[in-house]
């Protein structure tokens, strides 16, 4: 089955990267923001890059906003990644003022530390350390890394499924039901991003129309998590 | 901390070829670059060079395509450098599936290109790549290091270390620093030109230009203080796997992303 993922276009960024990942792994990527085609696809995602206040800005005028919002209450596999990660979150120190989708609890800090000589943006590949058991991360050799390009990161949430060292213990991925997020950039961490995403297809195979829709609330793959039950 | 240093493969094409040279003449051919790049990705490269070295612009649309197929190859962040004068050529560069653009000739004479550059697309995706020789005489910077252009060809008189830190102020969020001396030797990189830089400016330096061995790679981290080293002939030919060069690093001491 080839599920159709849809890679959200609100103008920003080179989406080819995530397109190719996405159809190695064995999925149909359609790069659009028309509410019909993201509505009707087995899973969605929400890149992203540069500011984040212009992110926003530019996600509210594609009205890609109220898409991801239907996607998300639907139940559709749902991942941001970098930039897109901290859309999905409240606010952002980088832009104040300008709200976040508002999907995720917490807010985007500043990465620094008042102990260790660290460069902003984080740009490099970096070890993941894992926390509780995702499916989006299902099948990683021992040691994953993985490659970041950041400044700014959510801060610690009960939702924080991966985190790295920099500075201090960073936020790496989170996850809230359908709802998974990653800071690095799966389309560029080798073999392990490829896993990644390959991992967040096999959901969407299985959440694809016709597949285990109807059951969507107790699918196994979300209540793997046990400690994010009674959440939503 | 974690922080890994990189091992970069370099592909210096033109018209459609790897190409290798001595001292950027003496060029021989290297392969394929679309073959080489999904080679390098597959042994476990952390990012790959893409460097246009065609010298006539008209070939500038083909190298455009051949960047654009290399591109479809690589799952590891991919730089594209040649040619860039505007913040267009960056951004066609972009669009084609490069991570970040290098500049080099269009730096040293309009570096206020750097600080557009940087704002337009943000500082990860601006490398400015420094080709420096070593001079001496009445023209030399203090230094003793003077940036060069055109492929290594043209004297600037311009000191490298305060060139580097310049296009770091004006927004570079690396520097891709190559001795041209060393460049084709096989004799190891200038590790006291790459430390010098390393030292006097606070983003990544990619030490390029030199290696022969494994050994210089790791030479490159320890004594010359790079963040990351940049090889070709040494892969290109096969005498060496990017798994090898991390073996060796490690066995260094140097932390490397395990070649997963």
């Amino acid at each position: 089955m080839t599920p159709r993922v849809a890679v959200l276009d609100y103008g920003i960024g080179n989406l080819r990267s995530a397109q190719k990942t996405l159809e190695r792994v064995g999925a149909d990527p359609i790069l659009t923001a028309d509410p019909d085609e993201v509505a009707a696809a087995a899973g969605v995602v929400l890149p992203g890059v540069g500011a984040f206040g212009r992110v926003m800005e530019a996600i509210r005028e594609t009205g890609v906003d109220d898409i991801a919002r239907s996607a998300v209450d639907a139940g559709t596999p749902f991942i941001g990644i970098c930039v897109g990660m901290q859309a999905l979150y409240e606010g952002s120190e980088e832009s104040p003022g300008v709200p976040g989708l508002g999907i995720l609890p917490g807010t985007i800090r500043r990465l620094g530390s008042t102990t260790e000589r660290i460069k902003v943006p984080q740009m490099q590949w970096n070890r993941l350390d894992l926390h509780g058991e995702s499916a989006l991360f299902a099948d990683l050799p021992d040691d994953p890394w993985v490659y970041f390009v950041h400044g700014y990161a959510p801060e610690a949430t009960d939702d924080v499924i991966a985190t790295c060292e920099y500075g201090g213990t960073v936020t790496a991925a989170a996850q809230r039901n359908n709802v998974m997020a990653t800071q690095f950039h799966p389309e560029k961490s080798g073999r392990v991003g490829v896993q990644i995403i390959s991992n967040f297809v096999d959901l969407c195979r299985e959440q694809q129309p016709g597949g285990l829709q109807e059951g969507r609330g107790a699918d196994p793959a979300w209540s793997e998590r046990p400690e994010r039950s009674g959440k939503q | 901390m974690t922080s890994a240093a990189r091992i970069i493969p370099c592909l210096d094409v033109e018209a459609g070829r790897v190409v290798k040279g001595v001292n950027f003449v003496d060029i021989r051919d290297a392969g394929d670059p679309v073959e080489l790049a999904a080679r390098y990705d597959q042994q476990g490269a952390d990012e790959l060079v893409f460097l246009d070295i065609t010298a006539s612009s008209d070939q500038r649309d083909t190298i455009v395509d051949v960047a654009r197929r290399t591109a479809e190859e690589v799952y590891i962040p991919f730089t594209i450098g040649g040619g860039i004068r505007t913040v267009e050529d960056a951004r066609r560069l972009l669009r084609v599936g490069a991570d970040k653009t290098a500049i080099n000739t269009a730096a040293v004479r309009r570096p206020e290109l750097v600080r557009e550059i940087a704002t337009e697309f943000g500082s990860q995706c601006c490398v400015v790549s420094i080709d420096v020789r070593r001079t001496n005489d009445a023209d030399a910077p203090k230094s003793g290091f003077e940036v060069h252009t055109h492929g290594g060809r043209t004297r600037t008189g311009i000191d490298a270390i305060v060139f580097a830190r310049e296009v770091v102020r004006l927004g570079a969020g690396e520097i891709m620093l190559t001795s041209m001396d060393r460049d084709g030797t096989r004799d190891g990189f200038d590790l006291e030109l790459t430390s010098t830089v390393s030292d006097a400016v606070d983003v990544p330096v990619i030490a390029s230009g030199g290696v022969g061995t494994l050994e210089h790679l790791a030479e490159g981290v320890i004594d010359g203080r790079a963040d990351a080293v940049l090889a070709a002939s040494i892969f290109h030919f096969g005498e060496h796997t990017v798994g090898e060069a991390k073996e060796l690093m490690a066995a260094r001491g140097v932390t490397v992303r395990p070649s997963q």
